[in-house]
């Protein structure tokens, strides 16, 4: 595959997972029945149980939790399996593999062939880091699978993010779509023009010279954003309308969240 | 190099986060004196941007492809200032919506990737670009080595946080409860990537970014290259004015950071490698070597080519302790006090220098994409 297949590949892949995760937001399920910003206080507060949890059992416990809030909320867990569990499987997986013999700690097993020693340390680092980065990203993907991106952004109000950074994350996401289309047809009418193949310096330099385009194309845009905002009166001043609503069931979920969180930093300590 | 959730202990994501802080209030305080309005679409285009040239598959020399972070030519573009925002923005989106990078760790990736890389790159590239013209091939050269070094950089930052996990934090049987491995086998991991395949992409796209935009719209290299040759009209800089104040809470931090040193006293043992003469010949001191290296037994006396060169330089402060001052709290604030000072001395003269042989005269250009908007606006 060449060099211009993968850059496509992997700007579809980021606007496929943009839609599934809107498309998702939309289903009816325990997660998308709460207010936005009940959701980004309860992920974050458990992502932070998670983060603290000294003790596996705990860390397995929560794992547990983000795994009975995706079925509740319709996610399908072959989803999860395949872009989150696996992935990190594969990355964080081989990163803690060789902790097991590096560190130094108490034998329990030796390798046949090799001989090499397998600590009891070693396993539990291993297993500390693998676990805790499974449920910490667990919970985040629940976080953005089941709320509209816009919303999430709104939400950050709660945390006492400024509104001009609240408004420029809501206009970065948008462009970021915007430019990923862009950035698409770039390379689709690239390879649409390409016969043959080209040689390595000449790779680079396409690739290199489509990010400039690219960039040329953004500062342009900024400007023409900017005369656009202008012309429809803006001062400078930035609102947020904020249509959010927060039910009894929003509160008594805030309530379970944080216990939740809660019992998983007392009994992780 | 994006840190995820779980690797870093919730008080070093604090303390990154508390680091990152000034920064963005600095970058902010600048750019909106000069921006005012404009820094919201700049900024979230500029972001969208960043997030996704971080998507290009780049091909490298020897047949394989890589990804960039895009943190030089951000850096050459905008100026440090507004890089250091883009990014963080691109990195927040990436960590929030596309799993890349965990929420707890956003401080530390930003401070290794928005804000050292940014700082790094604007840096070797000024230092190297010169007063180059801004066609000139030097200007390629200094790019592509800006993003090879401001990516190591950040490498090398997000390999101490890691190393310093096992010596901070472990369980009650000693297992490391975040990233496991020590400093002596976080940082060689870490760099061996960057030093090689990650440079090297960084290198390409800055460097032929550079080099596209000479062809092609060779106006978005001035905004960094204040001493280039060029028949611009327009007027000097107004970069500078009220920076003391625009730098005050970088000043509060280092304040701060000053205060802490003394913690470096709760730190138990030395650091891999950074081992005295004197310590091969102590009992106690070798059993701390061997448990330090996998329970390999140092060699019998210290290496003769230490011995040899050990002598050549002593430290006026060492252990941070000056022979003068008794309570070691006292030494550690005066060692990093003399540190700091020395390192501040140096900047002020190698600036003072800088902006003489440097300075554009009455015919230069704003050196910030700010001014130079502010300027096109005022001549529409």
């Amino acid at each position: 595959m060449s060099f211009v297949e993968r850059t496509l590949s992997s700007l579809v892949n980021a606007m496929e997972r943009a839609l599934y995760a809107e498309e998702l937001a939309k289903s009816k399920g325990l997660l998308q029945r709460l207010d936005p910003r009940i959701k980004v206080l309860g992920m974050l507060a458990l992502i932070v149980a998670s983060a603290m949890a000294h003790r596996l059992w705990v860390i397995g416990a929560l794992f547990a939790l983000a795994v009975t809030m995706a079925v509740a909320s319709g996610v399908p867990l072959a989803v999860l399996l395949k872009r989150v569990w696996m992935a990190i499987l594969m990355f964080t997986g081989v990163i803690a593999l060789p902790a097991l013999f590096i560190v130094p700690g108490r034998e329990v097993w030796r390798l046949p062939g090799i001989g090499w020693p397998v600590t009891a340390q070693g396993l539990a680092s291993a297993a500390y880091l693998v676990a805790r980065v499974e449920t910490a990203a667990t919970f985040s993907v629940l976080l953005i699978l089941c709320a509209p991106w816009s919303h999430v952004l709104k939400a950050l109000r709660v945390l006492r993010v400024p509104v001009v950074l609240v408004v420029i994350l809501g206009m970065t996401y948008r462009y970021i779509l915007l430019l990923l289309q862009t950035a698409h047809d770039m390379f689709e009418s690239r390879r649409s023009r390409m016969v043959g193949r080209l040689d390595a310096a000449e790779r680079r330099r396409v690739a290199t010279a489509s990010a400039g385009v690219l960039m040329s194309k953004s500062l342009q845009l900024s400007g023409d954003v900017y005369s656009a905002m202008l012309s429809r009166g803006f001062r400078g001043e930035v609102y947020l309308l904020d249509e959010f609503e927060t039910s009894n069931f929003d509160w008594v979920m805030l309530a379970v969240f944080m216990v939740l969180a809660g019992c998983g930093v007392y009994f992780g300590r | 190099m994006h840190i995820p959730d779980g690797y870093l202990s919730p008080s070093t994501c604090v303390v990154m986060y508390a680091g990152s802080s000034p920064f963005w209030y600095v970058a902010l305080r600048r750019l909106k004196r000069w921006l005012s309005t404009k820094l919201i679409p700049l900024l979230s285009v500029f972001a969208a941007f960043s997030f996704l040239v971080m998507m290009f598959n780049l091909p490298l020399p020897g047949g394989t492809t890589g990804h960039a972070l895009g943190v030089a030519i951000a850096a050459i573009v905008l100026g440090p200032w507004a890089s250091i925002l883009a990014l963080s923005i691109a990195l927040l989106i990436q960590a929030v919506f596309f799993g890349d990078g965990g929420i707890t760790t956003l401080g530390a990736n930003c401070f290794n990737m928005a804000i050292v890389g940014s700082l790094v790159a604007y840096l070797v590239y000024r230092i190297l670009a010169g007063r180059a013209a801004i066609t000139s091939s030097r200007r390629v050269v200094a790019a592509a080595l800006a993003g090879y070094t401001a990516i190591n950089a950040s490498a090398f930052c997000a390999a101490i946080e890691f190393g310093l996990q096992p010596l901070l934090f472990k369980d009650v049987t000693g297992a490391p409860l975040y990233a496991p491995y020590p400093l002596s086998i976080a940082v060689p991991a870490m760099m061996i990537g960057h030093l090689t395949f990650a440079g090297l992409a960084e290198m390409v796209l800055s460097g032929g970014m550079v080099a596209y935009f000479q062809r092609a719209n060779p106006r978005l290299l001035e905004h960094t290259a204040p001493g280039a040759a060029r028949s611009s009209e327009e007027p000097p800089p107004a970069v500078g004015q009220g920076a003391w104040s625009a730098l005050r809470p970088l000043w509060f931090a280092l304040a701060l950071l000053l205060a802490l040193t003394p913690l470096g006293i709760l730190a138990g043992g030395a650091a891999w490698g950074e081992w005295g003469v004197h310590d091969f010949s102590q009992a106690e001191a070798r059993q701390r070597i061997a448990a330090a290296s996998s329970n390999l037994a140092p060699p019998a006396r210290a290496p003769h080519g230490l011995e040899r060169l050990a002598s050549l330089w002593t430290a006026p402060f060492p252990q941070y302790a000056p022979a003068f001052v008794r309570r070691p709290v006292l030494g550690y604030l005066l060692s990093a006090m003399f540190g700091s000072g020395i390192i501040m001395l140096l900047l002020l003269i190698f600036s003072a220098v800088y902006t003489r042989a440097g300075s554009p005269g009455k015919t230069g250009t704003p050196q910030t994409l700010e001014s130079r908007l502010a300027l096109r606006d005022e001549q529409k």
